[in-house]
């Protein structure tokens, strides 16, 4: 099992610990949903090192990730963060990422911990025509995220650099505690916020700062999970994975098929015969929760099942996304959620389950 | 250690059972409320269904993930606590006070399946 550098912090401050993705990271401190609050309402930080940071560098970097990514990073303005997946020749989600472009020769990939190992494998597999040298940074980096409307005056407090310039997924580096870090305007809660990549020993001084002061809440991968939902971003392994792929979960605006990238044909060939399945977000109009594998039926027959699923913390709205036969995703159409013996109602209903405050 | 009461009676799935003539008040322990963390939800069945000895017959849930409850004794049940159905944090606050199901026993000698304080404490730690 492997440990962040902050795992003694997080021990030390009361973190309940658990395993994810073979790290041991702190599932809550205080309670998810205080912790879902806080980011909401004030600011919260979160240990995200287990995050793999992929380095891919040459003068062919740009023609070789617009190969193997969905979305276009050519087109894109330096310094600018683009979301995207690298897919399968079936279509398949190998993983979905951040990829950070410093500029036409200069990329960083930050993807899902658990699939590191297989992205870094996939990469090295098709670099070989391109001029590019491929590093991984995982062991270099952590990775701290600010998260809330209050995010932005606490990290100003720590530096010269003017973060309001800093825009909605945008980068750069900046200094904090007469250290070097990367910082973007960005994460994986529908707030305001940053995300923080330093040197290990960097981050650690940072952290222990940012546990001080009584205006930030630490958190953990629990309200990560409950806030990524609600902002209807998707999870490797639910959303999306080397079964689904990007369409059918409905990440359309990060694939781009007028470019030919691995798994495009497959995609352009699914769009033209139309979707057999799609992701719909539910809302259950019955009392229950829905959880992720449980079975969604209609007219008596199985039609998929939910990938994600909660009662959104402090309330009681009760909504789930869900990957069903096509002919039943269409707004306001009513199926049913297998709960234990019950069939709970459930209607779909738009993504938009949170008004998202982003500084644009 | 988490809070037992004496006269209770204990399933080694954490719910507790307290026994008034041919009724059972049911609910679940100090060990379980805290294992599962902050309660958002229970289901706990409808009054007249029937419910078995160490079988499910409702769950309750955190934010984060559900739990099945089994009922420590069989018979039917005549009264759902609805203030937890509403206030499902009340269990956290006072697990013992605030019971789940009542029931109407089917068969009495069941009670001597269950465990005693002294003995769930042992278990539950």
């Amino acid at each position: 099992m492997k440990k962040t550098i902050l795992y003694d912090e997080h021990v030390r401050l009361g973190g309940k610990m658990v395993e994810f993705a073979g790290y041991l990271l702190p599932i809550e401190y205080t309670g998810i949903a205080l912790e879902h609050q806080a980011v909401r309402d004030q600011c919260g930080v979160f240990d995200v090192s287990h995050m793999g940071e992929i380095e891919i560098s040459g003068k062919d970097a740009i023609a070789f990730i617009n190969y193997l990514f969905t979305n276009d990073v050519a087109s894109v303005e330096a310094k600018r963060m683009v979301y995207g997946l690298m897919l399968y020749p079936h279509g398949g989600v190998v993983d979905d990422m951040m990829v950070y472009k410093y500029n036409n020769h200069h990329l960083l990939l930050v993807v899902n911990a658990g699939n590191k190992d297989k992205d870094l494998a996939w990469i090295l597999d098709h670099q070989q025509a391109y001029d590019v040298e491929v590093v991984d940074r995982s062991g270099y980096y952590s990775q701290l995220a600010l998260q809330g409307p209050k995010a932005e005056g606490i990290l100003q407090s720590l530096t010269k650099y003017p973060l309001h310039n800093l825009r909605s997924l945008t980068f750069d580096h900046l200094t904090m505690l007469n250290h070097d870090f990367l910082v973007s305007r960005s994460g994986y809660t529908g707030a305001d916020g940053f995300e923080i990549y330093g040197a290990n020993a960097h981050i650690f001084e940072l952290f222990q700062l940012f546990s001080r002061l009584p205006e930030i809440t630490l958190c953990g991968l629990g309200c990560r999970d409950t806030l990524r939902f609600e902002a209807s971003m998707p999870l490797y392994g639910h959303e999306i994975d080397e079964t689904i792929n990007p369409l059918e979960a409905g990440l359309n605006f990060a694939v781009k098929l007028d470019k030919s990238f691995i798994g495009s044909e497959v995609l352009v060939a699914a769009q033209a015969s139309g979707l057999k399945r799609k992701v719909v977000a539910l809302e259950l109009i019955e009392r229950g929760i829905a959880r992720h594998g449980y079975e969604v039926e209609a007219d008596g027959q199985l039609i998929g099942h939910v990938t994600t699923g909660y009662m959104i913390p402090n309330t009681t709205k009760s909504y789930a996304f869900a990957l069903i036969a096509s002919e039943y995703a269409a707004l306001g159409t009513i199926v049913g959620i297998r709960i234990r013996k019950n069939l709970v109602k459930a209607k779909v209903r738009n993504k938009r389950l949170l008004e998202k405050k982003y500084v644009r | 250690m988490s809070k037992v009461l004496d006269n209770l009676k204990y399933a080694p799935t954490h719910e507790w059972a307290r026994v008034e003539g041919e009724f059972a008040y049911i609910g679940i322990t100090d060990y379980a409320q805290d294992s599962l963390g902050a309660i958002v939800y229970v289901e706990g069945g409808d009054v007249g269904d029937s419910v078995s000895q160490f079988e499910e017959f409702g769950a309750v849930e955190s934010v984060k993930a559900a739990s099945d409850l089994l009922s420590p004794l069989s018979g039917t049940i005549v009264e759902i606590n609805e203030e937890v159905i509403d206030e499902p944090e009340l269990i956290n606050q006072d697990p013992y006070t605030h019971w789940l199901i009542k029931i109407e026993m089917s068969d009495k000698s069941e009670i001597d399946n269950l465990l005693d304080a002294v003995s769930y404490q042992k278990m539950a730690k």
